[in-house]
């Protein structure tokens, strides 16, 4: 009798107890779209580490005797202007898509957050700067500022991941600074500054941890932006460089024989659409999941 | 009102201060001697000299900033290798083209993020619902430039509805100029009506739930005239004001799908700009979208406020 009441009050405890990352998992994984999301990010990552094991083609050999020819039961996907596989540049081409978009958030993360982390805690004149060197770095549209800084970086799939992380830093340093104000006037940062902890110790163990769901939910999200930027300059022949397959490239070669190849225009982009829908399907999953108000 | 102008003014000035550092500094980031690399391949030392000279590349770089800055606020954006045209007088050119395209982009982002938004907002958890959202996804995700393609592959070259690029002013022959962009303005605006979609969907569903709504069904109002005249009106404020700062979304989208549509506008002129390495027209393009942005995003907060009484004063 005893053991059983004891025994009930212990679950609840550990139900209470539950961590706050457990519980967004478990929200998470309650979402059909997030989890199909996660799905086929999963696949696609598999895809880009096993490239050579999924395709028995070489991305970037040539075959005069294959250019240009139609899907069949060799080429699922087709062969491109030069006689390559499409299927062997979409699956390779999955690596570029995806260290882009992770790079060039990682990049983003690593100048933002710290920025707007300093901005948020210390206020005043330094405050002041950053929000306002922030402010001009939003006026120049994402992509145009990505592509100038491209251009001016010069053309090659590194460049482009830093020209796409510069780009999309404001972003971060002003949603930092935007959490950090609302978190900071709360009680426990108080508690803590009372207890005499330094600045910088109240910055990086109090007010972070509290404004990570944010971040990770604009994180996501702004992982769907960065693919499409990297397509879209690769496009634009400012990101990776050929005969290295990525998805954007390959579009550009496939506007050029749309009437007579029109499948080496299909894959590529069916595989950016599926992975930047991916992305933004566990980004607002996220968003949802980590929400205190819908606890 | 007036302060809060002032302020938002004052405020202006130094971001523009740090956008006009952003790209300057810019040409501190080609590799090497910049004189050398915009002399171009025959690397005459005649025309580095007199580059040298025109850009005060011998000068420290605060000085060449205040030479830059002088030519910039006197309307002097350089001169473009290429052409040998003053920078301000091409984007004069080409801004004519892309704002009928944003503008036309705009249209069609309204009339179909609009209504969708609102169905969504007032037939919750059905199949409209969820038909709309799927629509929204598909906006946000679709990287505009395959949908470009799949567009042309679909109206110009299998069905011939279309023309497949080219523009046509609209001074000439209407009907050619807009066969000519109505491709791509479906594709900025296609993005942009998943944007609004969402936002409208939101406002409105909180807008249903306020106490004036359930105060006019309540007095036995129509519920068309519930949701047309008084949900919609409220929720629609910040709707129209976000339109405004959705520019810079469609001119980022124009840079890719004028090139696809072959559309002599501005974001067609930053792509030639890049592989000509013309990079004083990559400064102007950066330069004059980004005053453009902080202008239209400054007008749209007064104008938030001109139509929500509760903030004038």
């Amino acid at each position: 009798m005893t053991d059983t009441a004891l025994g009930t009050v212990a679950l609840a405890a550990a139900d209470d107890l539950e961590s706050p990352g457990r519980r967004a998992w478990r929200r998470l994984m309650k979402r059909k779209g997030a989890v199909l999301g996660l799905v086929v990010i999963a696949i696609f990552i598999l895809m880009a580490a096993f490239a050579p094991l999924i395709v028995p083609y070489d991305p970037i050999a040539t075959s005069w005797s294959l250019v240009r020819k139609a899907p069949s039961g060799q080429h699922w996907f087709g062969t491109d202007e030069l006689g390559r596989d499409v299927l062997a540049r979409v699956v390779f081409g999955a690596r570029a898509s995806l260290l882009a978009g992770v790079t060039s958030v990682g990049i983003a993360l690593l100048v933002g957050v710290p920025l707007g982390l300093v901005a948020g805690t210390r206020g005043g004149f330094i405050d002041a700067l950053i929000s306002r060197i922030t402010d001009a770095m939003l006026a120049c549209p994402f992509l145009i500022l990505a592509i100038a800084l491209a251009a001016f970086l010069g053309p090659s799939l590194g460049n482009a991941m830093i020209a796409i992380g510069v780009s999309a830093t404001p972003i971060f340093i002003r949603l930092t600074r935007g959490q950090v104000m609302s978190v900071k006037v709360e009680d426990y940062v108080e508690a803590a500054r009372a207890m005499g902890n330094p600045r910088w110790r109240i910055a990086l163990f109090h007010i972070l941890p509290n404004i990570l769901p944010a971040l990770l939910v604009q994180a996501t999200l702004s992982i769907a932006a960065a693919i499409i930027a990297e397509a879209a300059l690769s496009f634009l022949g400012l990101g990776q460089q050929p005969p290295a397959p990525s998805w954007g490239s390959m579009l550009n070669a496939a506007q050029r024989f749309l009437t007579s190849a029109p499948w080496m225009a299909i894959w590529p982009g069916l595989a950016i659409f599926l992975v930047v829908l991916s992305f933004n399907l566990v980004g607002d999953g996220l968003r949802d999941a980590l929400d205190p108000k819908a606890r | 009102m007036l302060n809060f102008l002032a302020k938002r003014l004052v405020q202006i000035v130094p971001t523009l201060f740090f956008v006009s550092i952003l790209i300057f500094s810019l040409q501190h980031l080609l590799p090497g001697d910049p004189a050398l690399v915009m002399a171009g391949e025959e690397r005459d030392p005649a025309v580095i000299a007199q580059i040298r000279a025109q850009y005060h590349l011998d000068q420290p770089i605060p000085v060449q900033y205040l030479f830059w800055i002088k030519g910039v606020l006197s309307g002097d954006f350089g001169e473009s290798l290429r052409n040998k045209m003053p920078v301000l007088e091409l984007i004069a050119q080409k801004l004519p083209v892309t704002m009928q395209l944003a503008g036309m982009a705009i249209v069609i982002a309204f009339l179909i993020g609009i209504p969708a938004g609102i169905v969504s907002a007032v037939k919750k958890g059905t199949a409209w619902d969820y038909g709309a959202n799927l629509f929204a996804l598909w906006g946000i995700s679709t990287p505009n430039f395959w949908l470009g393609i799949m567009l042309i592959f679909l109206f110009s070259i299998e069905l011939g509805w279309l023309p497949a690029s080219g523009y046509v002013p609209l001074t000439e022959d209407w009907r050619a100029s807009i066969a000519a962009t109505i491709m791509p303005a479906f594709v900025l605006g296609n993005a942009i009506a998943a944007v609004l979609m969402r936002h409208t969907r939101s406002a409105m569903l909180q807008v249903l739930e306020s106490d004036y709504v359930r105060t006019a069904r309540a007095k036995g109002l129509s519920e068309r005239t519930v949701i047309l005249k008084h949900a919609m009106r409220n929720a629609l404020t910040p709707i129209i004001t976000l339109g405004a700062l959705e520019l810079g979304t469609l001119l980022s989208g124009a840079v890719l799908t004028e090139q696809i549509f072959s559309i002599p506008g501005f974001g067609k002129l930053i792509v030639d700009a890049v592989f000509n390495r013309d990079y004083a027209v990559v400064q102007g393009v950066v330069l004059v979208t980004a005053t453009i942005y902080i202008t239209l995003n400054l007008i749209a907060d007064i104008a938030y406020i001109l139509v929500n009484p509760r903030l004038r004063g």
